[in-house]
């Protein structure tokens, strides 16, 4: 069962419209509850008891049987990732409990494998690929994967971990040595990759369009607060409202000064999942499909020395934008929804910009921020909260955006129209953009 | 400071020699004359695999900054808070070095300034290049 998939990727511009438009669409979504952390005791708030929580939503959602599930997709990585040291492993530090948690699987980390053995009814699944990447990119391996015939009702599963034990401080990030491409930033650096990439480049975009980081990004992250606890599920409904505020935000404690802890997603414990399917099964199932216009991978363009500036980031986001319009056949203001990828309060005006949504153009993301964007208002930018409003699941934007094409999000159910979306887990200057429609091609 | 030790690689070994003979050089492209740092294997602007290391003015502007208040490499946390700034080079603005600038006070960057490269000891006979602002 066991498969490598390889070639799906969608990396570049020219490739024109997907071909396989209205041939795949997403029936069915599940979000396990957030949590900041396993606390290694209940064991009914596992990463694996999450993940089954999930997939038991998504099913039920759409009306489908584990049985009818053909294909699985499960990132396997651990959410914090190769420097996650005891916040991402259970091991080597604590011991394991009796089977089905007697290894990582389950604890931090899931495949197909340790869901079918544990969850009754998979005896269908026939296309498990293991190289299965995170969430941006794995909505695009599935939509290809349906789309080509590999399989017929396919399961997506992501999850993210959080232990106790500070987050992304082991592996490398312990080590005196730099290695590697380390050799060119660890000896004179913190933050490691994005987090160091990010803020210089909005801190070279403050200078250049004349703007205030505060007034640029306290509105947006406020807001994403408001929506993330329109959800029932994510980390600030189920422990507590932040409340947070524009002096609370000016005044938080600096990481990267002048990001503060506010800019940052929150780490936290829980697993999302989604069911897709072929468009013709889709029609007869219990939810409005919505459908996938286009997805794709990569990265926009290119870094010419050690640091990403300003430059490169721009030009990055506006090559990754116009790779979504083309395979979608969206222009700008054909996109009604629109959920970008926020782990990192600054990717938001960047990306904003870079894909033009509302006429936001270069510059313009703090007068844009300030105006009206609640989700009640004309310009209900990230109506799902994304990763800031309601924890590091990496799964607000792609359940928000099908919830508003439904028609079922709810109080953050918007008042302009809603049938189609882009929606992203896609960092810097990836391109792993999906697009949707409500409407079948 | 306790910075983190470059390990040197077969591609880098040259550049690392020259920090620490006090030289701040960058590869040249044979096939098209243009400057490359960190080194590639090949020429980012013309695919060629023929390099010079061309040694550099050791002269940059400040371009940007932030301030590591809480970071994530546990050898520089008793160093925090500290300046990470950037630095252009001055005969290719197009190439740019990470940088401490030892000595300003932290947050106190005066972006677009003059620097020049200095060099520091981070671990023995291993030097890495950083720059200071130019009075
Ligand atoms: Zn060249």
């Amino acid at each position: 069962m066991t498969t490598e998939y390889t070639g799906w990727t969608r990396n570049k511009e020219g490739l024109g419209l997907w071909p396989h438009q209205g041939k795949v669409a997403i029936v069915g979504w599940g979000q396990s509850d957030v949590d900041r952390r396993w606390d290694g005791v209940s064991m009914d708030k596992t990463y694996g008891a999450y993940g089954m929580k999930a997939i038991q939503q998504a099913l039920d959602d759409a009306g489908v049987k584990a049985e009818d599930v053909d294909g699985m997709f499960v990132c396997p990585e651990t959410g914090a990732g190769a420097t996650g040291g005891a916040s991402a492993d259970w091991g080597p530090s604590r011991p394991y409990f009796e089977p089905p948690y007697d290894s990582e699987w389950g604890l931090s980390r899931l495949n197909a494998k340790w869901i079918i053995d544990n969850m009754p009814g998979f005896t269908n699944v026939k296309f498990a690929p293991d190289n299965v990447p995170a969430i941006g990119e794995q909505m695009g391996m599935v939509s290809q994967a349906v789309a080509e015939g590999k399989c017929q009702t396919a399961l997506l599963v992501y999850g993210m971990n959080n232990f106790e034990g500070r987050y992304r401080h082991g592996g490398d990030n312990a080590s005196d040595f730099a290695p590697g491409p380390r050799q060119w930033s660890a000896p004179w650096s913190s933050g490691d990759g994005l987090q160091l990439t990010g803020a210089i480049t909005i801190q070279q975009y403050c200078a250049r369009y004349g703007v205030n980081w505060d007034e640029l990004m306290a509105p947006v992250i406020i807001n994403e607060h408001r929506n993330g606890l329109m959800h029932d599920w994510g980390f600030y409904s189920l422990h507590g409202a932040s409340g947070l505020t524009y002096e609370d935000y000016a005044n938080a404690r600096p990481v990267l000064w002048p990001c503060r802890i506010w800019d940052c997603d929150r780490p936290t414990n829980g697993v999302g999942a989604f069911l897709f399917t072929t468009g013709d099964r889709a029609k007869d199932m219990k939810q409005k499909p919505v459908y996938v216009l286009n997805h794709n991978g990569g990265q926009g363009g290119s870094v010419r020395s050690s640091q990403e500036t300003l430059d490169e980031s721009e030009a990055g986001r506006a090559m990754v934008a116009r790779m979504a319009y083309e395979g979608s056949g969206l222009r700008p203001e054909d996109v009604d929804i629109f959920n970008p990828y926020d782990g990192y309060s600054f990717f938001l005006p960047l990306t904003l910009e870079g894909f033009g949504w509302h006429g936001v153009g270069k510059g313009d993301s703090k007068d844009f921020f300030n105006g009206d964007i609640s989700v009640e208002g004309p310009h209900p930018f990230t109506s799902g909260g994304g990763n800031l409003g309601v924890g590091r699941t990496r799964t607000a934007m792609y359940i928000d955006s099908i919830q508003q094409l439904r028609g079922t999000a709810g109080k953050r159910q918007v008042n302009i129209k809603a049938e189609t979306a882009i929606c992203a887990f896609a960092p810097a200057r990836s391109a792993a953009y999906m697009c949707l429609s409500s409407v079948k091609p | 400071m306790a910075k983190l030790i470059p390990v040197p690689d077969d591609l880098s070994k040259p550049f690392w020699d020259a920090i620490n003979e006090k030289r701040l050089v960058v590869q040249n492209c044979t096939g098209c004359n243009t400057m490359q740092y960190p080194p590639r294997a090949a020429c980012q602007h013309c695919g060629s695999d023929k390099f010079e290391w061309k040694e550099t003015s050791g002269k940059g502007h400040i371009l940007s900054f932030f301030v590591t208040y809480d970071g994530r490499y546990q050898r520089r946390i008793p160093d925090q808070p500290y300046n990470v700034a950037i630095v252009t080079l001055d005969e290719d603005p197009g190439i740019n070095f990470y940088a401490n600038l030892g000595g300003q006070p932290p947050r106190q960057v005066p972006v677009g300034a003059a620097v020049e490269v200095v060099f520091e000891e981070v671990a023995p006979g291993q030097l890495i290049h950083d720059w200071k602002v130019v009075s």
